[in-house]
């Protein structure tokens, strides 16, 4: 066996780690524009499967932006931070657009006790307004998402996509089937006093009431992660939901003067 | 049959990595629900293993046998990045299913195995030929695993609903929920060894 010096070892392993740092850098900055248009648009199918429109990948960007109007940023008090207009593609307030939000990050910050963001898209299909709210919670094995379409109302599901990140095949992973998400659809996540509930996904679930549906037998811990996480995303809506609603009935009872419109602006404030 | 042919025909059958070389096991379990992520598994552990053999029957000679296993891991880790991010930016749904797995392919046994045990001390052509036929090899049972699980387990092959079309749901027959965990490929992999090794007197111990 040949000998090699100290000297050499250490300018082998220097020059080899130098060569492949170059390689995987160029890499990586060549396929970065490639691997966050991917991310992007499957956000963007997520988003438009929740009601009810299914796209190719490739189209998705464009069939987002025929189908959702505005994305809103909401504070959890109900305060608007943000809106961006989705035909513009302009901010129309506030810095951050709903879209670029990292809901995990926000979901940190609540929890520290700083103030936290979070997207609400609106859409309008068939002519008709409606709302999609996304969340992100824990399975089993890793982190669940959903989308959440809302009717006008803010309260009834028009429709839901789930995704998970590592649960079990066919049994926790069955939560992004049609079989499970089905249910959803025609529930209500509001109580009669308008609070919001949720929707529990529990065993033996009956089908007719407002706020539960069937879990997935064998994926327990899934299914509890799915109720939880819609329970605490949900909840951080409370307040824009009810004031919402509120501007809605004031709307409905009341023929609206720009009068009006200011005062309710500034109890919204 | 050629010496180099031979280097790609024993890891498929006599010298099986996961068979044999009982090498591999732990991604072998999971990435297999599945047919898809089974097959992307295997085409890049195959290019992995194909590709640092080669790298390092090159550099064999100036490699310094004290930080050799440092150096391998070096060219293993900077192929397997590599994959990682054409698969992320042109197989973003593969990518998606495999996860982790993909960066697992580091510690995978068979790679770093087959780097000390033949590219450091064979020519470039045998190492990349020996490095294809350990990957196929591995390969191999990864899709016969990944077309059991996804078949019994799933009703489904490669995404297609099979089960569903031959009308088998309306005359009682239900997915085997079992087929899918983890324990039944390694039983499956069990089954498998059992049948080569009766086939096979090499392979039996005395």
């Amino acid at each position: 066996m040949k000998n090699f010096n100290n000297k050499y070892i250490f300018l082998y392993a220097t020059a080899l780690v130098a060569v492949v740092a170059v390689l995987l850098s160029v890499v990586a900055t060549l396929l970065k524009p490639q691997q966050q248009n991917n991310i992007k648009n499957e956000k963007m199918q997520t988003l438009l499967a929740a009601i009810n429109v299914s796209v190719d990948r490739d189209d998705a960007a464009q069939a987002y932006s025929q189908y959702f109007t505005t994305e809103l940023t909401v504070g959890t008090n109900g305060e608007v931070l943000s809106v961006y207009d989705v035909p513009q593609q302009t901010l129309t307030q506030g810095e951050t657009r709903a879209f670029d939000i990292k809901l995990k990050e926000q979901q940190v910050r609540e929890r520290e006790g700083k103030q936290g963001a979070f997207p609400l898209y609106v859409f309008e299909k068939d002519g008709r307004k409606g709302y999609v709210i996304p969340t992100q919670g824990n399975g089993l094995w890793g982190a669940v998402f959903a989308n959440i379409a809302l009717d006008a109302d803010l309260n009834t599901i028009i429709g839901v996509t789930f995704d998970h990140e590592s649960e079990t095949p066919g049994l926790g992973a069955e939560i992004t089937t049609e079989k499970f998400q089905q249910p959803f659809i025609g529930k209500q996540i509001l109580d009669e006093q308008g609070n919001v509930v949720s929707i529990a996904v529990k065993k033996h679930a009956d089908a007719n009431a407002l706020h539960e549906v069937d879990a997935i037998s064998g994926g327990t811990m899934t299914s509890n992660g799915v109720s939880e996480m819609l329970a605490a995303d949900l909840a951080r809506y409370q307040a824009y939901i009810a004031q919402a609603r509120n501007a809605e009935t004031q709307q409905a009872s009341k023929p609206t003067t720009s009068n009006q419109e200011s005062e309710k602006e500034a109890s919204n404030e | 049959m050629s010496k180099n042919t031979k280097l790609i025909t024993n890891p498929l059958g006599k010298n099986n990595p996961i068979t044999v070389q009982v090498l591999g096991i732990c991604s072998c379990l999971a990435v297999t629900a599945q047919l898809k992520p089974a097959f992307v598994m295997a085409l890049s552990v195959t290019v992995v293993v194909a590709l640092s053999n080669l790298i390092i029957s090159f550099l064999r000679n100036t490699i310094p046998p004290r930080i050799r296993i440092i150096v391998q891991l070096v060219v293993v880790s900077a192929l397997v990045i590599l994959v990682n991010q054409v698969l992320q930016a042109f197989v973003y749904d593969v990518s998606k299913q495999l996860s982790v797995y993909v960066g697992l392919i580091i510690t995978n046994c068979i790679v770093m195995g087959r780097l000390e045990a033949f590219a450091m001390s064979n020519k470039p052509w045998a190492s990349l030929c020996d490095g294809i036929g350990n990957g196929l090899g591995y390969g191999i049972i990864l899709i016969i695993l990944g077309f059991v699980r996804e078949l019994f387990g799933s009703g489904t092959l490669w995404g297609y609903p099979i089960m569903e079309k031959l009308g088998l749901y309306n005359i009682g027959y239900e997915n085997n929920g079992l087929v899918i965990m983890a324990p039944m490929a390694l039983i499956l992999v069990g089954i498998i060894i059992w049948i080569q090794r009766s086939s096979n007197k090499e392979l039996q111990e005395k």
